[in-house]
């Protein structure tokens, strides 16, 4: 009786959660009078509306600049992140949790207390630096090249948990502190590597307030959560296309939730159980 | 020389982070405190005004920032029954998901998906779905007789309630989190407390609970900090559902959260100065509150157990 009630709640739920899903697929198939209309099963089924957004808004463009940063940031936080958990985690020397503690004062920092400066660094003719990086993808990609505090975090908790020994009788074969990386840790780390590109990937995928703040006055810069965050205000775009093209959005983003969603839970897990 | 040569090794290794430590976070940090003290459009000089900028924010003196106590309002507001909200709706599911059944990891796919979701996209079909006249929900809730449906994002007083809806759909990450959690609590505990009698009321209270701190404190801190910065979800349903982008906060300014406002004055309003002395306040509040937290978390955070923490 019991185990019937908590499957109804569980159901209940899982109806609440797919609801909007639905809804977007079903209103991205209707024609944009409909999607204006309370009916809900498409009449006729626009398939031709995940072509037509193509032609009617440069979502191809949209799209590149979101794969260029999404992927060129997340080489970056894992070239910059690995030898820098290493040091927190697997070379021993003063002060070593004292400098740790900033890496993890760094979490908590909010963006927008820095991206006021950072916008007037980056923005020509206002500084020294004469630096011209407003308006182009630079401002989101150069500082992933420069360390993460999230991702060092979550590398360091990792390698942690491999047995010094390892390391150990390595350094007992003459190996350096470069073949101990290259030849155990990383070998060893492949899913938290693994969670830390992820994580870093979807969160640049899905990022809006440092697109809006950097490129937000250059639309062929534009990536596709700014893009659609301003189609229905500034282009009146329809609603059966904005779906669409919402869809196309996160399609990339829920292929790889389906194809590694182990790795996600354990990351999730290892930050929030184990942190 | 081989102390030397270790240092040597460890600053290699860490010069990723350090340079990016000072370019990206020390030095923006510190022109953020010298603007917060000028006046600043980015077309003259900033002009130094000393504590003026502090003034205004709180209302010492002739003039007062009209919208800096409804930014605080309104973020202490989504704070306070937002995060609350999704801990207890992530305990109750995990539970459920916990207790050994069959399809516990088809529902937790399932529940987990939408937390990867861009808010982006979250927020437009939660505002097509919210909209009063045409949307799914009022079109339900109107079918019932005696039922009022509200406005949502078209009125003031509703529009706050609708995020939290659209906040619950994102819980997932939090759910997998505390399933973990219940997932390390040593059974013979729950064994014991049954020996003495206790019913399903207690063993959560005096087991299930305490054992849990650990990850509600996790939960809580993040939820606080993210509470702070919210800005997507608001920005973009206050803009589509108005229909303009002007104007941030809509309606009526009740989404106008803190870190909106930062950005109106910045980006908007290009009053740059401002804009610093609120991040900065931001950033002060955000340092005292964790600080707050750890301190008392030795009162009500039991560690040890199954967790490793």
């Amino acid at each position: 009786m019991q185990a019937i009630a908590e499957h109804s709640v569980l159901i209940a739920i899982s109806l609440a959660f797919l609801l909007p899903v639905v809804l977007m697929i079903l209103t991205a198939l209707m024609s944009d009078r409909q999607a204006l209309s309370p009916k809900l099963i498409p009449d006729p089924w626009q398939w031709g509306n995940f072509t037509k957004v193509f032609s009617e808004i440069p979502l191809w463009t949209y799209t590149r600049n979101t794969a260029l940063y999404a992927c060129l940031s997340t080489v970056g936080v894992l070239v910059s992140c690995v030898p820098v958990a290493y040091a927190f985690s697997r070379v021993a020397w003063r002060g070593r949790n004292v400098v740790f503690l900033l890496v993890l004062s760094a979490i908590m920092l909010p963006t927008q207390v820095t991206s006021v400066s950072l916008y007037i660094i980056f923005a020509r003719d206002l500084d020294w630096t004469g630096m011209d990086w407003v308006g182009t993808l630079k401002p989101l990609i150069v500082p992933s090249f420069f360390g993460d505090a999230f991702s060092i975090f979550l590398l360091r908790q990792f390698f942690m948990t491999i047995p010094q020994e390892l390391s150990d009788s390595m350094r007992v074969d003459g190996g350096n502190e470069w073949t101990i990386l290259r030849r155990v840790i990383l070998p060893l780390s492949k899913p938290a590597l693994a969670a830390v590109a992820l994580f870093n990937f979807i969160y640049a995928w899905n990022d809006f307030y440092n697109p809006l703040v950097y490129v937000g006055e250059s639309p062929n810069h534009w990536t596709l959560s700014l893009a659609l965050s301003s189609f229905r205000t500034l282009h009146h775009v329809q609603w059966n296309l904005t779906m669409a093209a919402a869809l196309i959005f996160m399609l990339p983003v829920v292929v790889i939730f389906f194809a590694a969603q182990r790795v996600f839970i354990e990351g999730v897990t290892l930050t929030g159980v184990k942190g | 020389m081989r102390v030397l040569r270790h240092y040597g090794l460890v600053l290699l290794l860490l010069s990723p982070w350090i340079i990016g430590f000072i370019a990206f976070t020390s030095v923006p940090m510190a022109l953020s405190l010298y603007y917060s003290f000028t006046h600043y459009d980015l077309l003259n000089p900033p002009r130094f005004l000393g504590l003026d900028n502090y003034r205004y924010m709180f209302g010492i003196g002739p003039i007062q920032d009209p919208n800096f106590k409804t930014a605080v309002y309104n973020t202490l507001w989504i704070i306070v029954f937002g995060v609350p909200l999704r801990i207890a709706f992530a305990i109750g599911t995990a539970m459920l998901l916990t207790r050994p059944r069959r399809g516990t990891n088809y529902y937790r796919t399932l529940y987990f998906m939408p937390s990867v979701a861009p808010r982006v996209g979250v927020a437009l079909i939660f505002v097509y779905m919210f909209n009063p006249a045409t949307g799914p929900i009022n079109q339900l809730l109107n079918s019932i007789p005696g039922i009022n449906a509200p406005l949502w994002f078209y009125d003031p007083s509703w529009s706050k309630p609708a995020l939290l809806v659209m906040g619950l759909w994102g819980v997932g990450d939090a759910i997998v989190i505390y399933m973990a959690g219940l997932l390390n609590i040593p059974r013979q505990l729950y064994e014991a407390i049954s020996i003495e009698g206790a019913g399903a009321l207690q063993r959560f209270r005096y087991i299930t609970l305490p054992m849990l701190t650990p990850v509600i404190f996790f939960t809580l801190i993040i939820g606080i900090i993210d509470g702070f910065q919210y800005f997507d979800q608001a920005f973009v349903s206050g803009n589509v559902a108005s229909g303009q982008s002007q104007v941030l906060g809509k309606p009526q300014n009740s989404l106008l959260f803190y870190s909106l406002w930062i950005y109106q004055n910045a980006f908007v309003n290009f009053n740059m100065g401002y804009a610093c002395a609120l991040a900065w306040v931001l950033f002060l509040a955000t340092m005292v509150v964790t600080a707050i937290l750890l301190i008392t978390s030795k009162r009500w955070v039991h560690y040890g157990g199954g967790l490793s923490t």
